[in-house]
């Protein structure tokens, strides 16, 4: 029972802590409770059916299919995030002035962006498929089925507990700062994913590895409680490869020059 | 703007027949047990890791020493590409019966 539910504990922490930061970050908002409980009902639905056709995607492309699906999801994730960012980056600030006050203007004003179900589904598809293989092989073992369902019942609840705190613990941030506050831990989110993504794509070798930097498993390893929240909040790492590095880079020096660029259109004077 | 792009990813999907010259080396999880525990492979070769999880559960195939890895459902076979690596010793275990699946690939 234990095992179980470490395991499924790990892969719901990643998905609450997206779900956390993802909530907090578009407080105020009208209409995003509907929109992430949409998205979290759709990922567990594609969880299954990932999880049904994981042989048939497994078997694509020579037996790599699973890593390119991985790759697949958590690259359209990234973009998804950036374009969020980006959205944020222009419309963030008022979100952020207005969030302290009741102000009718803020509720009506912004639509949720419609990415953010999607964005929320995919997260909870990728950690979920992996959580509903598990089970029915647990199913499908028949022995201890009992205690193998409580120990994942309580993986499930604890790790949503876990993402449950980090979105308290955000929204003590103060609403002036919740904006920056928010794009940045985004933005770590998605340079960690474009790493992962990366990962996959050096281990179903369709990228180099490109070396491997350094070595902190001593002090953090990959898979450790606290590596897993650092793998997932900022793309922590043990032993990282070049490529995986190259890309974490990436993302974060696209999403700054994109938020630069963004800033510097809403300040540049409007000729009517 | 749409098509190329969809041509491109269905050519990657099907593109890697190039792994079809990598040898394949067959590898066995049975009773929560990796057989042979030590798979012996030619230096600086690409290799396929053939891995047949017997057991009825899921078994993940980690190695720290490999850089991989990968959870096979139970009843289910899974590759895995390694090397091409220097002469030593590279671990790997089974994540979820770690205590008793260990094993190592030793390159020669």
């Amino acid at each position: 029972m234990l095992s179980a539910l470490i395991i499924v504990f790990r892969e719901v922490l990643e998905a609450a802590l997206v779900i956390g930061i993802v909530c907090a970050a578009t407080r105020g908002v009208r209409g995003r409770g509907v929109m992430v409980t949409l998205g979290i009902g759709a990922g567990v639905v594609g969880a299954v059916l990932v999880a049904l056709g994981a042989e048939r995607i497994a078997a694509l492309a020579a037996g790599m299919g699973q890593e390119l699906f991985n790759a697949a999801i958590l690259l359209t994730v990234v973009v998804m995030l950036g374009a969020h960012i980006l959205w944020m980056s222009r419309h963030g600030e008022a979100l952020a002035r207005d969030a302290g006050r009741a102000g009718e203007s803020v509720r009506t004003g912004q639509k949720p962006p419609r990415i953010l179900a999607a964005l929320v589904g995919l997260a909870v598809l990728r950690e979920g498929s992996e959580v509903v293989l598990f089970l029915y092989g647990i199913a499908a073992s028949g022995a201890t089925v009992g205690a193998m369902f409580a120990g994942s019942a309580a993986g499930i609840v604890l790790g949503a507990l876990v993402g449950l705190a980090l979105y308290s613990g955000l929204l003590t941030v103060p609403s002036r700062h919740l904006f920056a506050v928010s794009s940045i831990l985004l933005s770590l989110l998605a340079a960690g994913m474009a790493g992962q993504a990366a990962k996959f794509l050096i281990q179903a070798d369709y990228l180099p590895a490109l070396g491997y930097l350094w070595d902190t498993s001593w002090l953090v390893s990959n898979d450790s409680v606290s590596g897993r929240v650092l793998g997932t909040l900022v793309g922590y790492e043990a032993e990282p490869a070049g490529t995986q590095v190259l890309f974490y880079l990436a993302v974060i020096g696209v999403l700054v020059g994109g938020t630069w660029g963004v800033q510097r259109t809403r300040r540049a004077p409007v000729h009517p | 703007m749409r098509k190329p792009l969809g041509l491109l990813l269905l050519s990657l999907l099907l593109a890697p027949e190039v792994w079809a010259e990598t040898p394949e080396i067959p590898l066995v999880i049975k009773d929560h047990r990796f057989e042979p525990a030590t798979v012996k492979v030619p230096a600086n070769t690409k290799v396929m890791l053939v891995v047949e999880n017997r057991d009825a559960t899921p078994e993940e195939f980690e190695s720290h020493d490999l850089h991989r890895e990968k959870v096979i459902a139970g009843g289910k076979t899974a590759k895995i590409a390694v090397g091409p690596l220097k002469p030593g010793t590279y671990k790997f275990f089974g994540e979820f019966h770690e205590d008793t699946a260990q094993g190592a690939v030793v390159v020669e």
